[in-house]
């Protein structure tokens, strides 16, 4: 019984370490930007067909199968430069108009995404074919749980923490913070915004793709993975509070692992269950468990 | 006066459609007819109100379903009777519903909808004893006004006897929206969306007017979502997914929101748009994806700002 609780409860924290990233991406680009990123889903899709695709080239190339890992983080970063294109080409226009239509023009690159991802690596499914347990099974109080599960939460909680610190230590980090806090007194110490915005855009997009990447070895890379991560994120952001890093750890641990907990014991409950969470969260605390954006 | 002489040509456009074009553009009309019903409704609560629900399919789904579990589930076949319990179903889902969402604005008010479209949605496709789960519910043919049509061919029926309903009822429904927001309360709501402190230091209630606003828009949308029903035949749950209610909002913007019939007219041309592209690539969602964006930066009035901003300079060149 431990072993099937200690299972279920893996694979939740594991889905969380993904669901984190990707609303960490989500977090910076609201807390700095004042944007509900609804692509953010579509990036996350997007790292997971680059990785499958550079996983691939790496086994034809015949890279050893054990470091695979390598070319699969390489393409989850690479994939956020995605971002820049999205911030200049688009994102830019809009700073200024009201957020209902920020929120729209994310959606139109929610709609564009979905199509060239289809365009470029067609409808069917995509995987790493067997590499998922190439670094075998690890018993944990008496649960099995695949070593490459074990590695992504660990390299999410150490992102975590680096994100923390590049918050709270570096001088690009505390300029991040003082724009989200006051925009305008910001621009008036100097901050250039323009370069900021891109930054902080690449770096949430970068987030999102490094999510997309990592997860693909556990499942196959499918063209709406995206939208249906997005209420996902959605979710998790709401739990935690809009913009609150430290919001989205806790929410993306209550969502994966609630998640894995309705899905083990009663599979009708799934996503309702997160869904109500959401909806009383809104309600009765809408800054979340961590944010400071008044409703 | 050019835009009674505008809406008389296209009145009459629509009606001749059975009888001048081929079945399928009569075929396409009738969504067309549908979304234009949902999206009147829609525009009251974003243009007329300004609050933005990215959780409008919930309600569209509501009274597709409504019509489905009448016909699948009891012996219920009048349309009448549909249309009429798709209001009620849709009026007793906003009222609590709204009133939770519209303690809030902007982007708080976009998420809750959101989250209880997903709500909707989750509970479509996981209880499928009554839903029928991921493959949703076949609508049995309804009759109208009382007339059983059963033994008409499909096209028959949908491209005569239903084309002239659903044209009545969006008639009726558009004749009603433009009474409600040309009234005293119609006034109101632009108030509330303008400057609410004011409003409400004028004595106005201002949540009380986003809450009717609300639900009189649910409403259209339930009864949009049973109109829609019919010609679909099998409704399902990607009826009330989030990115179904994008595109109804996207519907409103490419017609434009700050006109009465911009709405209208960006159903009509999303639906005959879509048609034409997917007729030459299967990526339509890319085209559209961009004409969004473009709209968003450079054109949020829409086609109706658009021509707006060309009719007084046409006028000046003459």
């Amino acid at each position: 019984m431990t072993g099937t609780l200690v299972s279920i409860a893996l694979s939740g924290v594991f889905h969380a370490a993904i669901l984190f990233l990707v609303a960490a991406g989500l977090q910076v680009v609201f807390g700095v930007q004042r944007i509900f990123n609804l692509a953010c889903g579509s990036f996350y899709a997007l790292g997971a067909y680059a990785g499958v695709s550079a996983v691939a080239a790496f086994t034809a190339a015949g890279g050893p199968p054990a470091l695979f890992l390598v070319p699969l983080a390489v393409a989850g970063l690479v994939a956020g430069l995605a971002g820049v294109a999205v911030e200049r080409g688009l994102l830019r226009f809009v700073y200024d108009r009201d957020e209902s239509f920020q929120l729209l023009l994310t959606f139109a690159v929610v709609l564009m995404m979905e199509d060239l991802i289809r365009m470029t690596w067609g409808t069917a499914p995509r995987s790493t074919g067997g590499l998922y347990l190439v670094y075998g099974q690890a018993r944990l109080l008496g649960a099995t749980v695949p070593v490459y599960n074990l590695i992504v939460i660990a390299a999410s909680l150490a992102i975590a923490l680096g994100i923390g610190w590049f918050l709270a230590r570096t001088a690009f980090g505390r300029i991040m913070r003082a724009t989200a806090d006051n925009r305008e007194m910001a621009e008036a110490l100097g901050v250039d915004l323009r370069a900021l915005h891109l930054r902080v855009f690449a770096l949430g997009t970068a987030l999102g793709t490094l999510g997309g990447a990592l997860v693909i070895p556990a499942t196959a890379a499918m063209s709406e993975m995206g939208i249906e991560l997005i209420v996902e994120a959605f979710a998790v952001v709401v739990i935690g509070g809009l913009g609150s890093m430290r919001g989205a750890f806790v929410g993306a641990l209550v969502v994966g692992v609630l998640r894995a907990l309705a899905i083990a014991f009663y599979p009708e409950l799934e996503m309702l269950l997160i869904y109500l969470i959401v909806i009383a969260v809104l309600l009765l605390r809408p800054r979340g468990l961590f944010g400071s954006v008044a409703a | 006066m050019t835009g009674w002489a505008l809406l008389t040509v296209g009145v009459a456009a629509v009606l001749s459609v059975p009888f001048v074009a081929a079945p399928y553009y009569a075929l396409l009309m009738l969504p067309f007819m549908a979304y234009a019903v949902v999206l009147l409704g829609l525009n009251l609560l974003f243009g007329y109100t300004g609050l933005v629900s990215f959780g409008h399919a919930l309600f569209v789904g509501l009274g597709a379903y409504t019509g489905a579990v009448l016909t699948t589930h009891t012996s219920v076949r009048s349309m009448e009777v549909i249309l009429v319990a798709a209001a009620l179903v849709g009026a007793a889902v906003a009222a609590p519903v709204g009133l939770l969402c519209v303690r809030h604005v902007k982007i708080y008010f976009g998420m809750l909808t959101l989250a209880f479209g997903m709500v909707f949605y989750t509970f479509l496709l996981k209880f499928y004893r009554l839903t029928g789960g991921d493959e949703g519910m076949r609508i049995l043919r309804p009759s109208l006004l009382g007339q059983s049509l059963e033994a008409m061919p499909k096209t028959d029926y949908l491209v005569v006897p239903y084309y002239y309903y659903a044209f009545a009822v969006l008639a009726v429904l558009t004749i009603a929206m433009w009474r409600i927001v040309h009234s005293p309360f119609g006034l109101c709501l632009r108030a509330v969306r303008d400057n609410p402190a004011k409003a409400e230091a004028l004595g106005l209630g201002v949540t009380r007017y986003r809450w009717y606003s609300f639900v009189i828009s649910a409403v259209y949308a339930a009864v949009g979502g049973a109109l829609l029903g019919p010609p679909i035949g099998n409704v399902d749950p990607t009826l009330a997914y989030w990115t179904h209610s994008g595109n109804i909002v996207f519907m409103t913007l490419l017609g434009g929101f700050a006109h009465f019939f911009g709405p209208v007219l960006g159903a009509f041309v999303f639906i005959f748009l879509q048609d034409s592209v997917m007729s030459v690539v299967p990526y339509w969602r890319l085209v559209f994806g961009a004409i969004l964006a473009i709209l968003v930066i450079f054109a949020p009035g829409g086609l109706m700002g658009l021509l707006a901003r060309a009719r007084p300079r046409a006028a000046l060149r003459r």
